[in-house]
């Protein structure tokens, strides 16, 4: 890669942000450039992000037709799915799933709702109910 | 608290953890660069891990596992580091203002989803993030995180929750510093025995590692239904780790290129410049990948998961014939 073909077009996940990147130079040395980021890893960090957003919404909508806790719709909305969440918590995967069924959620210890919503770095109150 | 260690100076890298290594042994009295740290550790790799899952999808790995390059460093330098983990948080921030006080810079380990300063579409649950505290005002630390430009601050609680992530790889509050450095230049003989060590690695018999992963990965892509919705997230998420995730461009191959040329000055193999620049081709195949892939999930072309198997290949191929002739050069 020369320094001119470094994309600079900007994106917008990088908040602003520069990122270093190695090139060549005219003299043929490999340096460093900073890189405002282009349009191939804009397009696949927004995809994975999409991906994420898509997961909230549908657990989102499970939540509202009753057939799901709020855990499961914060996990997505904090960026982790079931094998991180269990990573992240301590706890096991088939205990997690059995805490996105309502009337289980609705009975969950304080403790066991403090450590999720420790892990997941928002309130117990948040973790409640859907934002 | 109040503490600042002046004569340290924030450098702009890649990769936290090279850049992180080349910052703390620089303010050490061994200038060395990020390319020198990386490709002295031996660093650059391929791997591709079809049972490690990484949010859904397979772990693909351009470079060596996390902690790899600062213990890289120990013998070319015959440097001994402190690493020490905690097991109650309070404990490790006590400790690392108790380092800053002495006037040490410290490095340590964070969860990047934690780190206020990340710009909010970056925050991604990654436990294996390196940066360097060089002082504290008031309740803020000063930190050098090598990704960024310029060096940042983050509260204290912050910078505890970040330290003390759990999950995989989970920090442990992890911090390190060198307690002696006993080789201040870069030898010869270091050079080449990390290249032989990167050859070794790439030409390897272990199937899901170096050109053999690169392969695998291909044969894996060429299988993808181009009907499923998640297969174009597959090679999305085959491009992040190669661009997004602090690899300098073509997934670490222009910082080993920027290594090599290094490596021909110190080492007086003039044949090294020449593979360098082999090597830059090499990444230039890498990023021609990302950019089809980028276009395919744009919708600008269609997803043809063969084409891109097929570009896998050939970047399989070209690394095996680049690999073998380092082996020649450096024999």
């Amino acid at each position: 890669m020369d320094i001119d073909q470094v994309p600079q077009e900007g994106n917008c996940t990088m908040g602003g942000y520069r990122r270093a990147m190695y090139a060549r130079d005219k003299d043929g040395r490999i340096v460093i450039v900073p890189s405002l980021g282009g349009e191939v890893d804009e397009t696949v960090t927004l995809q994975a992000l999409d991906r994420i957003q898509e997961q909230t919404e549908e657990a989102r909508a499970r939540v509202l037709a009753g057939e799901s806790s709020p855990l499961e719709y914060w996990m997505y909305a904090q960026r982790l799915d079931l094998p991180q969440l269990s990573q992240v918590s301590g706890l096991w995967k088939w205990r997690i799933r059995r805490h996105f069924r309502p009337e289980i959620f609705a009975k969950l210890s304080p403790k066991i709702l403090q450590n999720y919503a420790w892990v997941m770095g928002i309130s117990v109150d948040q973790l409640r109910k859907l934002p | 608290m109040n503490v600042v260690i002046e004569k340290f100076q924030h450098h702009h890298a890649a990769h936290c953890e090279s850049g992180v290594a080349s910052s703390m042994l620089a303010h050490h009295g061994v200038p060395i660069s990020e390319a020198m740290a990386f490709g002295l550790s031996s660093t650059m790799a391929f791997a591709y891990l079809p049972f490690v899952k990484f949010a859904g999808f397979p772990l693909i790995a351009y470079r060596m596992p996390p902690k790899h390059i600062l213990k890289g460093m120990v013998k070319p330098f015959k440097m001994r580091f402190h690493f020490e983990t905690f097991r109650k948080p309070e404990a490790g921030m006590r400790r690392l203002d108790e380092l800053l006080t002495q006037g040490k810079i410290v490095g340590i380990q964070t969860g990047a989803f934690w780190l206020p300063y990340f710009p909010a579409d970056m925050r991604f649950h990654f436990n294996a993030h390196n940066l360097i505290v060089y002082g504290k005002e008031g309740d803020e630390y000063l930190i050098s995180d090598p990704v960024a430009e310029m060096p940042v601050r983050c509260a204290s609680d912050a910078l505890q929750r970040a330290r003390f992530a759990t999950g995989l790889m989970a920090p442990k509050g992890l911090l390190y510093y060198p307690e002696s450095i006993g080789q201040t230049t870069v030898t010869p003989e270091a050079v080449r025995s990390a290249i032989k060590k990167t050859v070794r690695t790439m030409l390897g018999p272990v199937p899901i590692v170096g050109v053999r992963g690169i392969r695998m990965l291909a044969n894996r892509v060429a299988k993808l239904d181009p009907a499923d919705k998640l297969s174009l997230n597959y090679a999305g998420h085959i491009v992040r780790m190669q661009e997004e995730i602090g690899t300098g461009g073509g997934g670490f191959r222009f910082l080993y290129a920027a290594f090599l040329q290094e490596a021909a000055q110190i080492t007086g193999i003039a044949e090294l410049t020449v593979l360098s620049e082999r090597m830059n081709e090499v990444g230039d195949g890498w990023r021609e990948f990302a950019l089809k892939a980028a276009r395919m999930i744009k919708g600008r072309e269609p997803f043809e998961p063969k084409k891109l198997a097929e570009m896998l290949h050939g970047q399989a191929e070209s690394e095996k014939s680049f690999f073998q002739e380092l082996k020649r050069a450096i024999a």
